[in-house]
């Protein structure tokens, strides 16, 4: 399966990764290749065969609804890059 | 004879008979970092002062006649993708640089309740993606057995600073071989917990339905003293196992006499190393002799592993590695016009090549029109390679395999070519698809003195047999025994 360079650049676009160029033609390339050998998973008959999303093998437990101590304001703030007051600083949103 | 040459066990009954005292034990381990570490660079950073007031305070505790368990005051170090509160931890990621956790993963509190310094965070692949220690953005690990060869990874320094003594034990994680691949090729022990058995919390995601963190130490004992610490249920990871928590080192000496144990055909693949295939057929008819029963069985899918993890585990990591976007921790790239500019530039600026392979391999399987074809389908033959696992595991207590196709290979060697790395797993990511407990064990040598490692698969929470079994051997030979030229 090749894969296109438009391709790429739509893919890039959904993972917010800004790739140059020559970075969007070496993934062409390359996931090009890795598409075409996991392309050996369509050769099986699958049909009727659940999915596993997770490997667990003992049974999930979910702990009590309870209230605890979390982080404080400024801890939870103390690696941004930037801060404002009590909020993670940005550039703006609206373009 | 170093102190630094003495096992974790060893070093503990010396601890315990006041022979020696934990700040010379983590003091030997310092000076043997600055002796050795500009060679391996097993370390990406150091916690002398952490370090040094926790072996302090164990030597208090022995001083006043107790301690905190039979570990106390023996100095190990951590993978950097375990967060370890105060202390920077960057997943060997540019993205993370300067990240200073505010809380200690599970694993990492359990250590420290143990009474056990931590002496720093440990070099590997970046967000444990490769297998060779080379996508690390902060520069490879050596292996201590030649140093222009690869330690193995992800979990490259955890094992290098074992087999270069820089300390007593180490955690790692594996998604798919990085704590038994790195072990096999430093000659040391690596185990890969039943997933569940060891908590998750505080372990940077790469796919969560499979990232197993786990011990590796220089001998089997010393990794079944260890996974006693870490292994029990945490509350603060929903799919940690409420299950019960043998004694590790109980039946440890028990053999393998009656026991069978499953040869699979197909993982003796063309490709392998013949010296690899040789030191694994000599282990097997070593287990015969020592009174097991090898039994021939067969896992049909499993050359559909390798396609079936390089699906799922990208898409997951696609997901998880979302996060790292510039806004609350970690880089960010400067002078960004908006916000979809500043996640863009943050992330390519800050995301290494083979990160960027596997966000944008499991952006694509996950995206509109393809989700069925490879997703959804990968999951589908996930659960054909567990079913496998299950009826071999319904005839035989455990089965016996290469953990690698070849030895250490060297740096540089494989790192432009993404398909014929990824093939350095194809023995060890069926037990992360099958969330089965899996051992590396060093089984011999080539002859040009590279490390080989036998890999057993158990079943779910059998970690105690896997152990057994692996002692079995190591009692009848001396590699573990062997230290690195260095």
């Amino acid at each position: 399966m090749k894969l296109s360079v438009e391709q790429v650049r739509h893919v890039a676009t959904l993972a917010r990764l800004s790739l140059s160029s020559s970075e969007e033609e070496r993934y062409a390339e390359q996931l090009s290749a890795i598409l075409d050998a996991v392309a050996q998973l369509q050769e099986l008959d699958v049909s009727g065969v659940e999915p596993t999303s997770h490997a667990s093998l003992a049974s999930a437990l979910l702990r009590e609804d309870a209230p605890k101590p979390s982080l404080t304001p400024d801890q939870a703030l103390a690696n941004a890059p930037a801060r404002g007051g009590t909020s993670f600083a940005v550039p703006k949103i609206l373009e | 004879m170093r102190l630094t040459d003495l096992t974790l066990l060893e070093l503990a009954e010396k601890l315990a008979s006041g022979q020696t005292s934990s700040v010379e034990a983590t003091r030997a381990c310092l000076a043997r970092i600055a002796q050795v570490d500009g060679k391996v660079k097993a370390f990406l950073r150091l916690d002398e002062r952490g370090a040094l007031a926790a072996a302090e305070a164990s030597d208090a505790r022995r001083a006043s006649g107790t301690h905190l368990g039979p570990l106390d005051g023996v100095p190990v170090a951590v993978k950097d993708i375990f967060l370890t509160e105060g202390v920077e931890t960057t997943c060997a990621s540019r993205v993370l640089q300067g990240f200073i956790p505010p809380y200690d993963a599970t694993v990492v509190a359990l250590l420290k309740q143990a009474g056990m310094p931590i002496v720093g965070k440990l070099n590997q692949d970046e967000f444990a993606m490769g297998s060779s220690n080379e996508s690390s953005a902060y520069g490879p690990c050596h292996n201590p057995w030649d140093l222009e060869r690869t330690p193995g990874g992800s979990s490259g320094g955890s094992a290098a600073a074992l087999a270069a003594r820089e300390v007593f034990g180490t955690l790692g994680t594996d998604t798919g071989g990085s704590i038994r691949q790195p072990a096999a090729l430093t000659n040391t022990v690596g185990l890969k917990p039943t997933y569940g058995r060891v908590s998750r919390y505080g372990v940077i995601a790469y796919a969560s339905s499979l990232d197993a963190p786990g011990p590796m130490g220089r001998t089997v004992g010393d990794v079944a003293a260890l996974l006693q610490v870490l292994a029990r249920h945490d509350p603060l990871d929903s799919t940690s196992a409420a299950v019960d928590v043998p004694d590790y080192r109980a039946d440890l000496e028990g053999g393998v006499a009656g026991l069978k144990l499953g040869v699979p055909r197909e993982y003796f693949v063309e490709g392998m190393d013949p010296e690899v295939e040789a030191a694994v057929r000599a282990a097997l008819a070593a287990y015969e002799r020592l009174g097991a029963t090898l039994v021939d069985v067969s896992l049909p899918h499993t050359k559909y592993a390798l396609a079936t993890y390089y699906l799922l585990a990208p898409a997951e990591a696609s997901s998880n590695l979302a996060r790292y976007d510039g806004v609350r921790y970690g880089f960010r790239a400067r002078e960004s016009k908006g916000l979809k500019e500043l996640y863009g530039q943050t992330r390519d600026q800050g995301f290494g090549p083979e990160v960027k392979r596997r966000v944008m391999l499991g952006t694509y399987a996950l995206s509109a029109g393809y989700y069925d074809a490879y997703y959804i389908r990968a999951q589908k033959v996930r659960t054909l390679i567990r079913e496998d696992f299950t009826r071999a595991f319904s005839q035989v207590d455990a089965i016996l395999t290469p953990t690698s196709p070849v030895p250490a290979f060297k740096l540089g060697e494989k790192v432009d070519d993404p398909l014929s790395m990824y093939l350095m797993d194809v023995c060890t990511l069926p037990c992360n698809l099958a969330g089965l407990p899996g051992l590396s064990l060093p089984c011999g040598f080539t002859r040009a003195g590279l490390p080989v490692g036998l890999q057993l698969m158990g079943r779910p929470f059998d970690e105690a047999k896997l152990l057994r079994i692996a002692r079995a051997f190591e009692r009848e030979h001396d590699f573990t025994r062997r230290l690195a030229p260095i």
